[in-house]
Order: structure tokens, then C-alpha cells, then sequence
């Protein structure tokens, strides 16, 4: 039974995914009125796991939640905090919530969130993550056990085009492939030629392709980002027009920017879509979308 | 080896509170060879545990003695005689020589003064790092001699993660990636070919603790 | 310079002066006839790479108020480098009496270079000027207190590595250099 994400990917040129962050409570008030924004100017809306480390609510519950109001879940898995009998079980669980599509991540190291001294588990890697989604497709479990019903998730992974070094990357981007990934989000995008040059790899295979596009709310956060988060590199050019912008202006010219990223992307036929990613200004996303038109 | 590093005093003096005679004892082999508990540093310890008790005005009895190894029966038969009179042995060796010694004295008090860290190896003067992490299962062959079950922050069989910035690890900006050095070095030998296995998950069993390993040869003497 | 011995005790200072460079210093002080602190009592060493943080230790414990350590400018050093690992085990010993609440500053280490007979007396006065202000050390009321002592260790019965009285440990084989010849088959009958 293909899902609301594989037929997009299927029927349409340019797909788009956003993100919704989980909150770190029970009070979802505020994730359901974002879900209930997102849910219909999206293909696909991934639900993040525990992201950065910080503990939050699980991405299985908020992607039934997202099921429930209409929307099209992508539920993100890391391999950080489960183990693979953890991981199966939620896999399982979540087929029978109703989710179709699955995002395989390694997971950031516990140390960058707020439970530092946790046990980090890591029983499995994120290529071996994606082997265990094939073989539950197929109705078995990892150790060759016959399941009862099987499930038909629609896998994807990640990677970062613009890592340096990019060979090690291309290296595992070519085994998640060959381990089932069907789709892939990618790390920020912002170098256009340098997500061209890694495209020409891509195109090799048979996946689709999410450019990553995470909106700058200042030129603060450009630098931050560049220093801080590895694959990134905001271009000098883009810093230099969010810091020229007005302080209060700062945001509105960073969903231009976004905007300007997405129309590229799609007009120059690039990818097959993009992922947007705007932590904490979610609200915006529809600017940005309508900004790329 | 086994890399060791010697407790805080603070941690030390409270497991010997109260107690008025303590023997420190050092072990020759792998905490000698990391400056934690050979006998130069059982010296040092004792030196300080003894002027801290009369600064403090509780003076005890810290005697010292340095044996070639603490994780073999023969090297402890010396310490029979003496054991007696202590309340306590503080020993300066791995877990390992810990527990030994507390078996082989199941009367006395043994009190561990190192904290054992991992299985390393000398990066230069006074600089040990963690090699091996023990995984019963070596796939070096795999990975050029770089482990990384060790070397990797997440021990990942199919790396690099996405966190991997300039061959540093996302977790510690001092530290290498782990799969970028294998990458380099698969390179180098021309065995890329083996990066491109996708590695299995992990066998754990192997792992489980307590392990026991009896030699070959006497299984088969154990079986007669 | 005589140090005014208001403090009421007799300060008792240890200086290890390093043969080849300290220890001249402290002759060329003494026939140049500068008066210096008379409490330091002077230990002549072959180098202070010899010196370790059990020795300096062992002093506290003995009760002297302060040591300390004077050799060879930084790369003048008989021994090449002896006086820099003189200099690490100074400093290693003054953190290792901190973490048991005597004062660091009881420990030093000097550069005295051999021509400097001014600056070792100079650094004598230092060292028995910094005991008068920190005052006696406290382990001298008990330093005849015994507390323990080392044990003596007997040898090993059976040591891990072979002893050996003389010659190498391996025993070389005698190998052939004629090659070998292969076994020609009997034709069968």
C-alpha cells in the first residue's frame, strides 16, 4: 500500500517535507496547532526523535498524532537511544499506528543534550537500521524469525553533500542505498555547486533527493552554524545580506533567502524536493513555501 | 595495557576513615607502566596519606609494599604473612588486581585506590589512550588496524555519521574520526573494497560479563 | 642579609643544589663572602633529574619547613635535560602536598646558573623568608612519630621474565644452506 510520501514522490515533480518538533512535556496545544498548519501545504512532515540529545516526546506518539489530524507522518529513528529490539518493536508499533514512512539517523551523542551522562546505545548503525526495515518488509525480523504480518515502510536515511572530506560520505550514502533507503533528507543545502557536484553521484542510483534548507533567522546564526554544525557552510554572500538586513527584518529576509533556495532548486530541476527545516519558527514555514513560488 | 588513574585523596581518605593501620599495595605491571600504582607512586601515596593523618591530627600506620602483579596467585603468597595485622589494604592495581586480592584475602578489607579507565596504549610521555575496548570479537582486518568500536564515539560498523567535520568527531572537536582515519587508511593499503562491505550488526554475546576464557589445552585435560 | 628571626622557631631549609651549576654557586657565594640565610642547610646532588617528588616528600615529612630544588639554567644542563625533569618533579610534589593541605609554596624550584653566587644567596634568603611568613611546618611536632614504613619484598619464585646470568636468551638454530633436495619418487615395480 503506498503512502501519502511514495505516491508524492511518485506523481509529483518537486516534493516537500518540513519538520515538527516534539515538545518536552504533555502540553501538545502548540505542536497540534503546527501540525494542523503543516499538515496540507506538505507531502510529508517528519516528526523529530529526541533531537540534539534533549529528551522530548517520542516521534511514534507524534507521528499518530499527525495520522489522526490528516497529515502524512515520517517517523525519525535514531540509533542512540534503543536497542534492536527497541528499535524492531517500534517499528512494528508504529506500522500498526499508522505510519507509512520511516527516516533512519545515526543520532547525535548524548553528550550534546540534557541527560549527558545517559548510556548511549548505538546497537545498531543507521545502514544497519535500514537492512532491519528490509527485513521487516519482507516479514521477518532481524534474527530470521517469521513475523505475523509484515509491514511496507517506506525507508529513507540522510547524508550531508557538503562534507569534507565528501568520500567517506559518498561511501556510505552508496551502502544505505544498497541497505534499502528509498529516499534521502539532506543536511543543509547552501552551496548550490557543490550540491550539484554531489548530485552527479546521487543520480547513479534510483533514490529520491530532499535538499536540506534550514531557515537563518540572523547573520549570528549563519556564523553560529558554520562553526558548530558539521557539513554546514553558509556562503559569506548570504551572512553579509541577513547581517545588512534591520534587526527586525533579519527573519523576513532569511525566509527570502530560503524562498530564493527552493525556487532555484526546483526551477533548475536539481532534486526531487526539498526538506524545511525551521526549528522553533514552524509558523513560518508556509512564508517560506510561498516565497518559493 | 591496562591505563589506570590514581582516585582523588578526598575519595581515599574517606574509604580509610577511622582506620588506623593500612597497607598500600602496588602492583608492578600494567599502573607501573602508567605511573599510577607502581612503586614510585605507592611511595608517594603512602607519604601523603601519612602526613595528611598527622596534619589532621589522627596519625595512622600506612605501610607499603610492591608486588610484581596483583592478578596472579603466586606474586600475592608473599603478602600472607603480613596481611594479618592491617585493617585495611589499599591496593593500587587495576579492578582486576582488586578483586583478586580481595578473593585471596577474603577476611580483609580491600579498598581500590586507582580507577581503572580502559586497554591503551602510550601516545608519548605521560599520554595513554584507549585502544581496544574488548569486544570479543576483532575486526580489525576490516578497518586497517583502526578500531571502531573504540576509536568511534558511537561505535558504528558503517561509518562515518553525519557529525564527522574536518576528520574531527562531532563529539570532541579534539578527537579523530574514527572513519575518516579508516578511510585514509584503507586507502593507503588499497583495501577500500572492505569499506564498501556493509558490516552485519554487532555480536554482543561474546561480551557478556563475566567472561571466562580456558585454554585449549586445558579443556581438553578438564574433560579427561 | 640576616633574616630577623622574629617568628620564634628555628626555620629548617633544604636545598638539593645540583653539582655542576648550584652547588658552584653556592662555593662562588661562599668565597665571595655574601652573607646568606645560615637555616638553609645545602645538599650537593650529581643533577637534579635525580631529584623525585617521594624525596621532596620524605623532607616534608622529616619535618623540614621548605625544600627546594636549585640546578642548571634551562639548557645549560650537564645532563642535558636533568634539570627540567628536576623542574616537573617540583612541580608534581607541589600539587601532591596541596591535595593534603600544606602550603605549595614550600616548595621551589631556582635556576642557579654557576657564575650566580649573588643569586644564590639570593634564593636561600627567598626560601627562609617565605617559612618565616608561612610559619613552621606542622608535621614537625610528629616527624618522630613513626607511621609506617615499607615492607620487604621477597624475590619471586618464579619471575615473569627468565634471569639470566649472561649470553642471550634465545638459542640460535643451526640452519643448513645447502638447498633442499626433493624426494624423488620411486618409479613403482
Amino acid at each position: 500500500m503506498a503512502g501519502g510520501l511514495q505516491q508524492a514522490f511518485a506523481e509529483k515533480d518537486f516534493v516537500v517535507t518540513a519538520e515538527i518538533g516534539p515538545p518536552k512535556g504533555t502540553d501538545v496545544a502548540e505542536m497540534l496547532r503546527r501540525i494542523d498548519l503543516l499538515k496540507d501545504k506538505v507531502d510529508g512532515l517528519n516528526a523529530t526523535d529526541n533531537q540534539a540529545a534533549v529528551m522530548r516526546v517520542s516521534s511514534l506518539a507524534v507521528c499518530r498524532l499527525i495520522r489522526e489530524r490528516g497529515g502524512e507522518p515520517i517517523l525519525q529513528m535514531t540509533c542512540r537511544d534503543r536497542n534492536r529490539l527497541a528499535l524492531q518493536s517500534d517499528l512494528l508499533s508504529a506500522w500498526i499506528l499508522g505510519v507509512r514512512n520511516v527516516l533512519t539517523l545515526t543520532g547525535d551523542y548524548v553528550t550534546f543534550g540534557d541527560h549527558p551522562d545517559a548510556k548511549p546505545v548505538y546497537d545498531l548503525d543507521s545502514v544497519q537500521l535500514l537492512q532491519t526495515i528490509d527485513a521487516l518488509n519482507h516479514g521477518k525480523d532481524l534474527a530470521g524469525n517469521e513475523l505475523k504480518g509484515a509491514t511496507g515502510f517506506f525507508a529513507g536515511a540522510a547524508v550531508t553533500p557538503e562534507a569534507d572530506p565528501l568520500e567517506p560520505q559518498l561511501l556510505k550514502f552508496e551502502k544505505k542505498v544498497r541497505a534499502g533507503a528509498k529516499f534521502f533528507q539532506t543536511q543543509a543545502v547552501y552551496d548550490l555547486d557543490k550540491f550539484k557536484h554531489f548530485m552527479d553521484q546521487a543520480r547513479k542510483y534510483e533514490v529520491k533527493i530532499l535538499a536540506g534548507v534550514v531557515l537563518l533567522v540572523s547573520a549570528g546564526m549563519a556564523r553560529y552554524m558554520n562553526k558548530n554544525v558539521p557539513g554546514i557552510t553558509v556562503p559569506e554572500t548570504l551572512i553579509q545580506e541577513l547581517a545588512d538586513a534591520a534587526k527586525d527584518q533579519a527573519l523576513d529576509r532569511g525566509i527570502a533567502i530560503a524562498g530564493r533556495t527552493i525556487r532555484r532548486l526546483r526551477e533548475e530541476k536539481l532534486c526531487d524536493g526539498v526538506h524545511v527545516m525551521a526549528i522553533g519558527k514552524e509558523d513560518r514555514v508556509p512564508d517560506i513555501l510561498r516565497a518559493a513560488e | 595495557m591496562i591505563v589506570a588513574e590514581r582516585k582523588s585523596l578526598e575519595r581515599i581518605e574517606a574509604m580509610i576513615e577511622g582506620m588506623q593501620k593500612v597497607l598500600v599495595v602496588g602492583c608492578g605491571t600494567c599502573v607501573a607502566v602508567c605511573l599510577t600504582g607502581g612503586e614510585k607512586e605507592v611511595e608517594l601515596l603512602a607519604a601523603q596519606l601519612r602526613m595528611k593523618g598527622k596534619l589532621e591530627g589522627h596519625p595512622r600506620t600506612i605501610d607499603e609494599i610492591t608486588v610484581t602483579r596483583q592478578c596472579d596467585r603466586e606474586y600475592l603468597e608473599q603478602l600472607i604473612k603480613h596481611v594479618a595485622e592491617y585493617d585495611a589494604l589499599l591496593s593500587m592495581a587495576c579492578g582486576a588486581g582488586v578483586q583478586f586480592l580481595a578473593e585471596y584475602f577474603g577476611d580483609q578489607i580491600v579498598l581500590p585506590a586507582v580507577n581503572t579507565l580502559f586497554i591503551g596504549a602510550a601516545e608519548g610521555a605521560g599520554v595513554w589512550t584507549q585502544k581496544c575496548a574488548a569486544c570479543a570479537d576483532c575486526l580489525l582486518d576490516q578497518t586497517g588496524g583502526i578500531c571502531p568500536m573504540t576509536i568511534c564515539t558511537k561505535n558504528l560498523l558503517n561509518g562515518p555519521c553525519g557529525g564527522t567535520q574536518h576528520g574531527k568527531c562531532e563529539v570532541d572537536g579534539d578527537k579523530d574520526c574514527a572513519w575518516t582515519l579508516i578511510y585514509r587508511k584503507l586507502e593507503k593499503i588499497g583495501a577500500l573494497d572492505r569499506m564498501r562491505i556493509i558490516q552485519p550488526p554487532k555480536n554482543y554475546r561474546p561480551m557478556t560479563k563475566p567472561g571466562r576464557y580456558v585454554h585449549e589445552a586445558y579443556q581438553a585435560a578438564k574433560k579427561e | 642579609m640576616r633574616q630577623e628571626k622574629t617568628a620564634g622557631f628555628e626555620p629548617v631549609v633544604v636545598a638539593y643544589c645540583c653539582t655542576y651549576c648550584a652547588y658552584t654557586a653556592g662555593d662562588l657565594a661562599g668565597s665571595m663572602r655574601l652573607e646568606y640565610a645560615p637555616e638553609v642547610r645545602v645538599v650537593k646532588i650529581p643533577c637534579t633529574g635525580k631529584v623525585d617528588a617521594a624525596l621532596l616528600l620524605r623532607a616534608l615529612e622529616d619535618g623540614a619547613d621548605a625544600v627546594y630544588v636549585a640546578g642548571c639554567a634551562a639548557g645549560d644542563c650537564h645532563f642535558r635535560e636533568g634539570n627540567l625533569r628536576g623542574k616537573e618533579a617540583v612541580a608534581y610534589a607541589k600539587k601532591l602536598i596541596a591535595e593534603i593541605g600544606l602550603d605549595p609554596e614550600r616548595l621551589e624550584f631556582f635556576h642557579i646558573p654557576a657564575s650566580a653566587g649573588p643569586l644564590f644567596a639570593e634564593r636561600a634568603n627567598e626560601m627562609t623568608a617565605r617559612v618565616l611568613r608561612l610559619g613552621p611546618n606542622p608535621l614537625r611536632q610528629t616527624r618522630s612519630q613513626p607511621a609506617g614504613r615499607k615492607l620487604v619484598r621477597e624475590p619471586d619464585p618464579h619471575p615473569p621474565l627468565p634471569q639470566t646470568k649472561s649470553g642471550c636468551l634465545i638459542r640460535e638454530a643451526k640452519r643448513g644452506t645447502e638447498p633442499v633436495e626433493p624426494i624423488k619418487k620411486e618409479a613403482k615395480q
